[in-house]
């Protein structure tokens, strides 16, 4: 009999093109996911040293990072300029290296353009058993879809480019049990900021982590791109989610998907993916379903979180010095103070959106939230970003941006927004903002920006109270 | 690359625990197409602070960076290593560092160092009065006075560094291997290949 495997060890032995002595190896990347800011140095490199991209037919470019999310297009339908010079280059280069080298291109203005995490899924470009690299940490979203999928350096990419390979050593395996199902209203963003906070922020440092349990074979593919996209925040580069007849029924006839006889051949191998059992884990993790409320960010950092119907935590109360220490520079960067409750901290912004929760399920979730009700008097900024032009469409099928705009939040294009500070969405220095996205770092919406993690949902709930909100009170759900 | 076989300098006793990247270098500063001058933006929000260990004089031309664990957490952005560079360092050491960022760093001719927390508290210590030296053949961090604190490295890596190695050189050398991977993917799961949309 052969060895029990687990996921990761099955797609790692597919993927060895050459084994060293040293343990690590020579690994073949299926799929390349390209955007305009980790990119342009590693062209370069290329076009220095005289290379090709080896395999351009497995690797995809979008823009996202930089990208405004006002108008592509003009009345007229010409492209409207891009005002920040340094972003307008960036977006530019892409613009000509991936014809340069002959990679596809999905441009600004094209239906499918969207950020690079949810169109991989969306296109059917992101398959179960494959290995797949992006230059951006939230790579691990991919994860999902049962892909070994993580982030990586602009050297990298390059070398990727270059050789369609990456040399890496052999991660640890991290079991992440969860036991029995989240109550109602409790979100798969709830669930992850919850294992982020019982791992902390280097608990998967060198593991891979695969999610585990009955709660993940009932979510949506939608919830779990967003909880193994935070895998990074947990410290590891990648997360997975065993493939299974849900994953399948989601790719079946995606564009990139295959089809005919090659979708047959495919689905019998992913069912051959999931973890054997008695296959065995370098660690396991238990958590308690039952012990999730909806959860939020209090500090600085992804694993600084506490139930929204909890108070913001005394400096004391952690064991080490260090982590006190930190906890008071928190405190002092987000203007709180210990023991407040956090439904009496006020917001004045709030974005909903970045590659964490912006599907169609996202804005399903917020939008049943606000359908009849208005943003606070509180709330200057209202902001919801569309993951992608489909998931776009999508809602406004559904009619959810007629929602959104009559709650009083701006309907936007497809892209990072204000997750990161890079494009002009950001969050006015010493303003708070309830956020869908996935850091809470000092700076990351903008300088002085203060930023509480959150689902949409209960973004949405604090657009309408104007003060971070248990959204269980809001939806009748006790 | 530059090959790196020894770093003997100054050190900015930092020794601030979960170093994330947006701390290294924020998201204002990605939109550059060049690798060069990033050190300008190196650490700005902690340079925006009076007495910061970066502006101190007493530290000018630090060649190396000691932190707490967890270094480098976060994204993926090679800007952080490339912004280190920038600043005249060398090394980095720290009971750990995030994944991703001891990546970026190896590719960039960087050490980033692993010690245990014992080791950077004394190395804290010394780094306000005296210099610092890392030797790669040897793979120690010592001082002044007699300290010796030895660290390990994948022996791949320590080559790469000390001969200054171009990975992808070495990696193409390979290409006859890359190319039996692709045929026997393209004979036994032709599904692999995106279809073309």
């Amino acid at each position: 009999m052969t060895k029990a495997k687990t996921l990761y060890e099955k797609i790692w032995d597919a993927h060895v093109v050459d084994q060293r002595a040293d343990g690590t190896a020579l690994i073949y990347i299926d799929r390349h996911l390209v955007h305009e800011v980790t990119s342009p140095q590693a062209f370069e490199g290329l076009r220095k040293a005289g290379r090709k991209v080896r395999r351009p037919d497995l690797t995809l470019a979008v823009p996202d990072h930089n990208l405004p999310t006002t108008a592509r297009l003009d009345a007229a339908g010409n492209k409207v300029p891009i005002a920040d010079p340094q972003s307008a280059a960036q977006l530019e280069a892409l613009e000509a290296n991936a014809p340069a080298f002959g990679i596809k291109y999905i441009g600004a203005s094209d239906a499918e353009q969207g950020i690079v995490h949810v169109i991989g899924p969306e296109q059917g470009f992101t398959l179960p058993g494959t290995t797949l690299v992006c230059g951006d940490s939230h790579t691990a979203a991919h994860g999902a879809l049962g892909a070994l999928a993580f982030g990586i350096g602009t050297s990298e990419v390059e070398h990727v480019l270059a050789t369609q390979t990456l040399q890496l050593s052999r991660s640890k395996s991290m079991e992440i049990r969860v036991e029995g199902l989240l109550g109602p209203g409790i979100s798969p963003k709830d669930l992850i900021l919850h294992i982020i906070g019982v791992i902390g922020t280097a608990g998967g440092t060198g593991h891979v982590i695969e999610y585990r349990g009955e709660v993940f074979e009932q979510m949506s593919i939608e919830g779990r791109l967003t909880v193994s996209n935070m895998s990074i925040e947990g410290g590891a580069r990648a997360g997975l989610i065993a493939p299974d007849d849900k994953t399948f029924a989601y790719l079946k006839g995606r564009p990139m998907a295959p089809r005919g006889a090659d979708w047959d051949t495919a689905v019998a191998y992913w069912k051959t993916l999931p973890t054997d059992d008695g296959a065995e884990f370098d660690k396991t993790i238990t958590i308690n379903a039952a012990d999730i409320a909806p959860t939020v960010t209090w500090g600085t950092s992804p694993e600084d979180v506490v139930p929204v119907t909890g108070h913001v935590p005394a400096p004391e109360s952690f064991p080490d010095a260090s982590k006190q220490d930190a906890a008071r520079k928190s405190l002092d960067y987000m203007g709180l103070t210990s023991g407040q409750a956090m439904g009496d901290i006020a917001v004045e912004n709030i974005f909903i959106g970045s590659c964490t929760n912006s599907r169609i399920e996202d804005l399903r979730a917020a939008a049943k939230v606000l359908e009849g009700r208005k943003t606070a008097d509180g709330v200057k900024w209202a902001i919801v970003v569309p993951g992608s032009g489909l998931v776009k469409a999508q809602a406004e099928a559904e009619g959810l941006d007629a929602i959104f705009k009559a709650s009083g939040f701006e309907w936007r294009e497809p892209g990072c927004s204000a997750c990161l500070g890079m494009n002009p969405d950001k969050v006015p220095p010493g303003e708070r903002c309830a956020s869908t996205s996935n850091r809470n770092f000092v700076g990351r919406q903008g300088p002085g920006a203060r930023t509480h993690l959150m689902s949409p949902a209960m973004a949405a709930a604090a657009a309408v109270t104007g003060k971070l909100t248990d959204v269980r009170e809001l939806i009748g759900v006790n | 690359m530059n090959p790196v076989r020894k770093v003997e300098g100054r050190a900015f006793p930092f020794g601030q625990k979960n170093v994330d990247t947006d701390v290294i270098i924020s998201a204002e500063w990605l939109k550059t197409i060049s690798r060069e001058g990033l050190g300008e933006g190196a650490f700005e929000s902690v340079r925006a602070k009076d007495g910061n260990v970066f502006d101190d004089p007493e530290y000018a031309g630090a060649s190396v960076l000691i932190a707490g664990d967890n270094f480098g957490c976060g994204s993926s952005r090679e800007h952080a290593a490339w912004a280190l560079d920038d600043m005249g360092i060398k090394a980095i050491i720290a009971p750990s560092f995030s994944d991703i960022f001891s990546s970026n760093a190896f590719k960039n001719g960087l050490l980033a160092i692993a010690l245990p927390q014992e080791a950077i508290d004394r190395l804290m210590e010394v780094a306000k009065t005296d210099p610092i030296t890392i030797d790669m053949e040897s793979m120690s961090v010592t001082t002044p006075f007699q300290d010796r604190f030895t660290f390990e490295m994948d022996p791949f890596r320590q080559q790469c560094l000390m001969d200054g190695l171009d990975e992808i050189d070495l990696t193409m050398a390979k290409s006859d291997a890359i190319e039996a991977h692709e045929n026997r993917v393209d004979s036994a799961q032709a599904w692999h290949k995106p279809v073309a949309a």
